[in-house]
């Protein structure tokens, strides 16, 4: 309503009290900090504020505590100050709450107003103590450090005043000042326990027990009382309380878990609660109470809470669990065989929207963890083969995870047939481009694996020729899906003899195939036991099928797939000739073509056989940059252009990649001109500007090792064996001896930690690198001078003073009744003092010592001190910080 | 401090709100509706706090009550006692219905202004100025008094009287 910005200030000089009313009523409402006529109203306010009506002068101050601006508040304080020592209580206690706004705006109010302000929590009228200490307890949250001189009032209030209100307002000033003066502490500690003890006010007992917890944690007989209290209010049947008693364990959990502990069974039903809050809250305690020894009994009652609430609830449920196992690099995990399982089952919760928090970790286990490899390839199999699970979005970046593990630890694939056949599924025509992509690629790892194994196979019946007659029927029922393996093959072992007869007549030979058997010795010999399964016309019908289902592929419209499928159609042309003809041809010329066709069947399988592991996030720091690169220019222009859109755009061209680079993957020189040009190459400011421009969301360690490994890994080897210490930590299991099952090792990097402990950092050294360097040169100075000089030296150093205005000041703060005098002239002091004050900030300095100097009462030193804690938010290098003087009568 | 009180009523139209710090009227409705869309999902007895920060920013706490077809809404950050707002808003709503005599939609409706200044009296710039009902009672009674003075001063324009006195 800024049209009716003039109406209003014309109404508010109105002679009548109810037009007044409503103009400062409007004004209160409409007028904001640029309202252009707010220059007007001046007068007005002052003419008011001085008013003989004490209705008149409360409608000015209400407005002003809402309106105040800088220029209002400093032409204002004079009048302000006298209201402050008013006799009606009525008009003082707004006075005193105005001063919020003022001291906020106008910092050098403090000078004029702080002493009045200390006078009032004094006061035998408990409304105006009330409204004082509220003052200041909204002071002390914003800047505690200011008001530790204080103390001694607050205390004297903690102990005396029976006024609930006062009395919490009190404790939030303790919670903050304790933790600055450790001594406090010991003193408030008895008080509050005694409130917990005799009040019988439930926000009073709240606020004491938030006090205990936040602030005086390290009492344990305080925390113990306050644990008692929090139990009465867990079983309360108010939900209020119910949800502040959850609140406060979860404050006091860090620290003293048994609190919680004690209350398991309670947190635990809360999770059926009603109530939204408080089920969110009590996750969180449960949540707390996770460790290693209960992690699997927690998740799995968690679980199945998921599986029955509402979908909103139950994400939050996995997504605690999940983010609760993954912090440090799954720190509670044991059993992984286990936590991989449960990954699996979170999958097929039907509301899990998690998909991309449980494809990174799947993928991240799978590069960290060696030993789970087999169970992580059993639960993709399980993910994959399912058709339902392709009808639900939520769950393909799932399925992706599960179609690069199965692709990428093929070995330890009970049945790759199986695999293949999922991978080829119609239904993935429901998946996005780039994870259709991935299953290609999987397909194709698949495939080479299956043919190497054949190969190998063939090659250790010929030479060794030890095939002993061993009869079997295959009674695989996992494998009923694959047509090609359902067909029962029979064992014909006379050839087996004759490794020449063998060679010509594939058909014929059959193996033992038992599934339970390669399931039990998977983990250790999976590829010795498994490659009896590849017979002739198993691998020839696998190719088949293949074909027949990537051909389509290679009309697609994305150029990621439709590369990757003709990739392994070349790839199947290349040897089915081959390996088609191979029977028919003689035994010379079989021989070279054979080695042709297994020499590339080996490289491919190399290629893909190669160890992925994870990377420190810093490792791309380590790459030194090489002569001659510039790309610190191009990227500064990148930069213009891009601004925050770089980030996306970097990690999208990475997301289809990882399995590219991997195909090249046995070239490397192809591998370095993939290294070189990485965007993230340089290790210099920029690459810190950049990080710390998009904080944690920078390259996420799972993606990157998800992309980069392959254009590292040779490097990365190396630097292992340089400098193990520096960049690979192993997280030994002998860690946790007294488990019966060993934690499998996992591999962490020293990078890991990186995003959350690094990443800050920058930050904090542009905020506090020039406050800290201002601290520290004038830290010892205030309290020197506090302590040691003398009123008498006062009247010296007033003499050196550059402005008159200090001293007046200094009058003002000293003999009160004097300084009423000229409010006006003071005035115009303030402003030219002010000017003063910004240029010649060194002298100034000097200036404020000074006046501490000349404070010999405690009560009058913070008074500056609160003076310098403003003065730091007005003029950074100004700042003057003070170290808290507590007297000592009080410890 | 407290951010904003707000009364709304279960259809979602605002009775009475006042922010304290100042918010452009677009920023006002758009909390004071998204505040509705979720008190308007929340059962009957379960807890009066909401989770704020979605919608007012960080350090910040709402606490509601229902009174027939009314949410009064508080909005706070860490300075503020939670069940001590609790017992605030029933100090209002106690010294609205000393005010109206069983206060109801209609009264907060009619009655704007005096609204305003039982607020006012309660809180005062963010801050908890006056807890007990009668207190407050006292200061609205005397400043209704006064406005009803000054309206009865004169009820004939100065420029009239002016005009008729020539």
């Amino acid at each position: 309503m800024s049209f009716a910005a003039f109406h209003v200030v014309e109404l508010l000089s109105s002679t009548r009290f109810s037009h007044k009313k409503i103009a400062y009523h409007a004004a209160a409402h409409s007028f904001s900090d640029d309202t252009p006529v707010l220059v007007l109203i001046t007068n007005q306010l002052r003419k008011d504020l001085t008013s003989t009506s004490e209705l008149e002068v409360s409608l000015a101050l209400e407005c002003l505590s809402r309106i105040a601006t800088v220029d209002l508040a400093r032409d204002l304080t004079p009048e302000i100050f006298t209201l402050l020592g008013s006799g009606k209580v009525f008009v003082r206690k707004k006075a005193i709450g105005v001063l919020l706004r003022v001291f906020d705006k106008y910092p050098d109010a403090v000078r004029v107003c702080f002493k009045r302000l200390v006078e009032n929590l004094e006061s035998p009228d408990s409304q105006i103590v009330s409204v004082a200490v509220g003052v200041f307890c909204e002071l002390a949250l914003r800047e505690p450090r200011s008001y530790l001189p204080l103390a001694p009032e607050f205390y004297k209030i903690l102990v005396d005043s029976k006024n609930n209100w006062v009395l919490i307002k009190v404790l939030k000033i303790f919670a903050k000042l304790v933790p600055l003066e450790p001594r406090l502490a010991k003193r408030i500690v008895e008080p509050v326990c005694e409130h917990i003890r005799r009040t019988g006010a439930k926000s009073l007992l709240f606020e004491c027990i938030r006090t205990v917890v936040t602030s005086l944690s390290g009492f344990e007989s305080a925390v113990q009382v306050v644990v008692v209290k929090i139990r009465e209010m867990l079983v309360d049947d108010d939900p209020n309380l119910k949800y502040l008693a959850l609140q406060a364990l979860s404050v006091v959990a860090p620290k003293h878990l048994w609190a919680v502990l004690e209350n398991k069974e309670v947190v635990i039903k809360s999770l059926s609660d009603v109530d939204t809050n408080i089920k969110l809250e009590s996750l969180r305690l449960v949540m707390a109470m996770l460790s290693e020894n209960n992690v699997a009994e927690i998740c799995r009652v968690l679980v199945n809470y998921a599986l029955k609430s509402d979908p909103e609830f139950c994400n939050e449920i996995l997504d605690s669990i999940l983010s609760t196992c993954c912090s440090n690099v799954y720190e509670i995990i044991i059993d992984f065989d286990w936590y991989v399982s449960l990954l699996g089952e979170m999958a097929r919760i039907p509301h899990c929207q998690k998909g991309e928090e449980i494809e990174k970790q799947l993928i991240d286990i799978g590069m960290r963890v060696k030993d789970v490899r087999p169970q992580l390839v059993r639960v993709s199999r399980d993910l994959l083969i399912d058709p339902a699970l392709l009808g639900n979005p939520f769950l393909h970046r799932i399925l992706s995870a599960a179609a690069w593990l199965s692709g990428q630890y093929v070995e330890f694939s009970i049945n790759p047939f199986e695999l293949m056949e999922a991978l080829l599924q119609p239904r993935t025509i429901l998946l996005a481009p780039f994870i259709r992509a991935i299953y290609v690629q999987s397909a194709l790892k698949v495939l080479v694996f299956c043919l190497n194994s054949y190969l190998l196979q063939r090659g250790n019946t010929a030479s060794s020729s030890t095939f002993d007659g061993l009869v079997l029927e295959r009674d695989d029922p996992e494998s009923s899906i694959l047509a090609s393996c359902d067909a029962p093959v029979h064992c014909i072992q006379d050839e087996g003899f004759n490794p020449r007869v063998l060679n010509q007549s594939f058909e014929g030979l059959s193996v033992e195939y038992d599934g339970e058997e390669t399931a039990t010795l998977g983990q250790t010999s999976a590829l010795s036991s498994l490659k009896d399964g590849f017979t002739r016309e198993s691998i020839i019908n696998l190719l088949n099928r293949v074909e027949l289902a990537v051909t389509p592929l290679t009309g697609s419209y994305d150029v990621e797939i439709l590369e990757r499928a003709r990739n392994i159609l070349c790839f199947i042309e290349l040897i089915r000739q081959e390996l088609l003809d191979s029977p028919v041809h003689k035994d010379e010329s079989l021989e070279s073509e054979e080695a042709q066709v297994s020499q590339i069947i080996k490289v491919m399988h190399d290629a893909f056989s190669s160890d992925l592991g994870p990377v420190s996030v810093s490792a791309q720091e380590r790459v030194p940059v090489p002569d001659g690169l510039m790309l610190a220019e191009n990227f500064e222009d990148l930069e213009k252009i891009f601004g925050d859109v770089q980030l996306p755009s970097l990690s999208s061209f990475s997301l289809g990649s990882p399995q590219y680079e991997e195909r090249a993957g046995f070239s490397i020189p192809i591998h370095e001109s993939k290294e070189e040009p990485a965007p993230s190459n340089e290790s210099t400011s920029l690459l810190a500007e950049h990080r710390k421009q998009h904080g944690l969301y920078y390259l996420p360690s799972a993606k990157k090792e998800d992309n980069y490994p392959p254009a590292n890994d040779p490097k990365l080897q190396v630097d292992t064996n340089d400098d193990d210490e520096d960049l690979v930590k192993l997280l030994v299991s002998k860690k946790k001896p007294c488990h019966a099952k060993p934690r499998p090792v996992v591999v962490k990097l020293d990078g890991d930690q990186a995003p959350i402990a690094a990443n800050p950092r920058p930050k904090e050294d542009v905020l506090s690198g020039t406050v800290q360097n201002v601290l520290l040169g004038s830290d010892t100075n205030p309290t020197s001078s506090q302590s040691k000089v003398s009123t008498k030296s006062s009247s010296k150093r007033k003499g050196k003073e550059k402005l008159n205005v200090d001293s007046a000041k200094e009058n003002l703060g000293d003999v009160e009744k004097h300084d009423l005098g000229n409010p006006r002239s003071r005035n115009s002091k303030h402003h030219s003092h002010t000017k003063g004050r910004r240029h010649g900030s060194p002298g100034k300095k000097g200036d404020e010592r000074e006046e501490n100097g000349q404070k010999v009462k405690q009560k009058s030193s913070p008074r500056h001190s609160k003076h310098k804690a403003r003065q730091r938010t007005e003029v950074p290098l100004n700042v003057v910080a003070q170290t808290p003087v507590v007297p000592d009568f009080l410890l | 401090m407290i951010r904003s009180v707000m009364v709304i009523n279960t259809q979602g139209k605002p009775r009475l709100s006042k922010f304290y710090e100042f918010q452009p009227v677009e920023k006002q409705q758009e909390l004071i509706s998204s505040v509705h869309g979720v008190l308007s999902g929340r059962a009957e007895n379960v807890s009066n706090f909401v989770d704020a920060e979605s919608i007012f920013g960080p350090d910040t706490r709402l606490v509601y009550k229902h009174f027939a077809t009314l949410y009064i809404v508080f909005v706070f950050d860490s300075s503020e006692n939670e069940l001590a707002m609790l017992d605030l808003i029933q100090v209002f709503v106690e010294t609205l219905d000393k005010c109206f005599k069983n206060v109801c939609e209609l009264d907060v409706v009619i009655n704007y202004s005096k609204m305003h200044t039982v607020l006012d009296e309660i809180i005062f710039g963010g801050q908890v100025l006056e807890t007990s009902s009668t207190e407050v009672m006292k200061a609205v009674e005397e400043i209704s008094r006064l406005e009803a003075a000054s309206n009865a001063i004169s009820l004939v324009p100065k420029s009239v009287s002016a005009w008729r006195s020539r």
